[in-house]
């Protein structure tokens, strides 16, 4: 590996390649996006059909606390046996580990709508269907986005390794980097991905501020 | 009489252990019949049970004549109002969409919603122009509770649950919000079940009175006054305590009774004037000053008006101690005893001035209430004889 000054080194890269970062980044997003909205929509469902019972509830919390345990290389690997490489086998693996955060979430979310709110509720006559859709679906769903921006945080850097099975994003520049390892661009090109990634983790929360903001009704917040 | 709700032996045991029963009973149309007793005696379960939150085990009930036992329960439950004690507003809506919960689940229209939402709020004593567009937490519990009401009204059910509405309330609220409730019984004559487990709330509440017993039945069903005067057996005489002479001021309602005027003027009148009023009131060592509005704002006597200055609103005494003519003796005297000037003010719905209660006025509506119940179960021993002939007759 080469000495002298490898920050020089990352700043010169990042001015002759920062539209190809910009690039990579965005398909990072991307691939993060759309796992973590199968996630909330599959994560959600789970909860709300297993709240009402605990061992249901412990069952699916200890299940997709199991897949957070695989280690995600092994993840990936398994899917490009089953499903093949590219973008379709990444998703799935991120939307497995993005689950236990949103599935805990939204069972504690709905266990903690108030006793009270739900006799009353359940009292003038609403139907099973309008009180989860207009009561405690609602009522829980700060705690539930919470959950989702958890589970986004997490996959994010999960997501790196992706590139590894083809499905591109900053892990791409990491990988490269670790290819070439020797080379002049191997140190900009990981710092490079490294810093994309948490670009794009910062770009993220600051996204679920925002929708934090738009969608939690103006009763819930503080 | 017209029966609006009827229980039919009406059941309810949980695995190992009794809640309800047998309990039978013939609610009429208009009133507010007050479930009470210790806990554990089933008085909320049998309240769950009219509106199926609770199943039966086994018993019928029949509203307006109809037998609800098997209906689905939430088209049944549409049709009853039902207060809690933690009242149960849905925190993520304003208070418009609370009040809207029924009309909507029925699916009326938009605009009868909303010109039904500014009704109830009026009703309930709330400005909508204020109140609509807020939410549950910025409102006081009083004001939430009103709420709950209004909410329970909304599509205006001719039955009422109420489990301890005003329990959850400091008494000087619950005091306010249970004459206001009986002002709104007044104009809207549903037919109530209202749980307590305080004798008190049941007296100052009940059209009828209901006491369960630790054996889940009821002990007696009556008019308050018949059970105050005439317990059916130990239990409830020990259930209804020592001073029924004074839980019977909770039967005359302020608005029953002859108001002492006190001499009374107005804030603005000028030292002078205020003092020749002052000295024309013979026997009267104080002055009741009103503001603009008539409202009571302060007591005064001759020395706060000796005092330099024009501006009487912080002379003297602030007047409290108000009742509201629904209030019952019992509430005038509890006021009374606090008051700084020994008597209670009543004032109307927008808190004018109508006149004063003092201690005479209680004590000879004690003397006449006790004459006539004198009177009435003289009466009731009378009609009782024949009454018995026929039962015999018939089986």
């Amino acid at each position: 590996m080469r000495e002298g000054a490898p920050m020089q080194d990352v700043v010169d890269f990042l001015a002759r390649r920062w539209p190809q970062l910009l690039e990579l980044a965005v398909e990072h997003l991307l691939l993060v996006l759309t796992a973590v909205v199968f996630a909330t929509l599959i994560g959600v469902t789970i909860g709300v059909l297993v709240y009402r019972s605990p061992p249901l509830s412990s069952l699916a919390t200890s299940v997709t606390s199991t897949i957070l345990t695989i280690p995600s290389l092994a993840l990936f690997a398994l899917m490009v046996v089953w499903v093949g490489l590219g973008d379709r086998s990444a998703i799935i693996a991120l939307t497995a580990y993005a689950l236990l955060p949103i599935v805990r979430n939204t069972v504690t979310g709905l266990q903690e709508v108030d006793p009270a709110v739900s006799e009353s509720a359940r009292g003038m006559g609403l139907s099973a269907r309008s009180r989860l859709l207009r009561i405690d679906l609602p009522l829980a769903w700060p705690v539930i986005l919470t959950g989702v921006r958890v589970a986004t945080m997490l996959i994010v850097s999960i997501a790196a390794i992706a590139a590894y099975i083809g499905a591109g994003g900053l892990g791409n520049w990491i990988f490269d980097g670790l290819a070439r390892r020797g080379s002049v661009v191997a140190l900009p090109l990981i710092i490079s991905g490294t810093l994309g990634v948490v670009l794009v983790a910062f770009l993220l929360d600051a996204f679920f501020i925002l929708v934090n903001k738009l969608t939690v009704p103006k009763g819930l917040q503080h | 009489m017209e029966f609006m709700i009827q229980l039919e032996k009406l059941t309810k045991r949980f695995p190992g252990q009794m809640a309800v029963d047998e309990v039978s009973m013939d609610i009429p149309e208009g009133e507010i019949v007050v479930f009470v007793g210790p806990s554990g005696c089933g008085k909320t379960t049998t309240l769950k049970m009219i509106n199926r939150l609770i199943e039966p085990t086994s018993g019928s009930i029949f509203i307006d004549g109809e037998d609800v036992t098997h209906m689905n329960p939430d088209k049944l439950r549409r049709r009853i109002g039902y207060v809690i004690q933690q009242i149960g507003l849905f925190p993520h809506q304003t208070i418009a969409t609370n009040i809207a919960t029924v009309p909507r689940a029925l699916k009326w229209d938009k605009d009868r919603i909303a010109a039904r939402v500014d009704e109830l709020l009026e009703l309930v004593g709330m400005d909508p122009d204020v109140y609509r567009d807020r939410y549950p937490k910025e409102l006081s519990g009083g004001q939430n509770q009103r709420i709950g009401v209004a909410r329970a009204l909304a599509a205006d059910p001719a039955v009422m649950l109420m489990d301890e509405p005003f329990g959850a309330v400091d008494p000087i609220t619950r005091e306010r919000l249970q004459s206001e409730f009986l002002r709104l019984q007044d104009e809207v004559h549903k037919t109530i079940c209202f749980v307590t487990h305080d004798v008190d709330e049941a007296i100052k509440m009940g059209d009828r009175i209901a006491i369960f017993g630790d054996d889940h039945k009821i002990q007696q069903f009556d008019r308050p006054e018949t059970i105050l005067s005439n317990p059916e057996n130990e239990f409830v005489e020990d259930f209804l305590g020592s001073g029924a002479a004074l839980k019977r001021l909770h039967l005359r309602r302020v608005r029953d009774v002859d108001l002492t005027s006190w001499p009374a003027a107005s804030l603005d009148e000028g030292r002078d004037s205020l003092r020749r009023k002052l000295e024309e009131a013979e026997g009267y060592s104080f002055l009741l000053l009103v503001d603009d509005r008539g409202r009571p704002s302060r007591w005064v006597s001759s020395r706060d008006l000796d005092r330099s200055g024009e501006d009487m609103s912080d002379r003297g005494l602030p007047a409290a101690a108000l009742v509201e003519p629904q209030g019952t003796l019992h509430d005038a005297l509890d006021e009374m005893i606090t008051s700084n000037v020994g008597c209670a003010i009543v004032v109307d719905k927008q808190g004018v001035y109508q006149g004063v209660v003092d201690i005479d006025t209680v004590m000879t509506a004690v003397n006449t209430l006790r004459e006539e119940l004198r009177g009435r179960l003289a009466v009731g021993s009378w009609h009782a004889v024949p009454s018995e002939a026929v039962e015999e007759a018939r089986s």
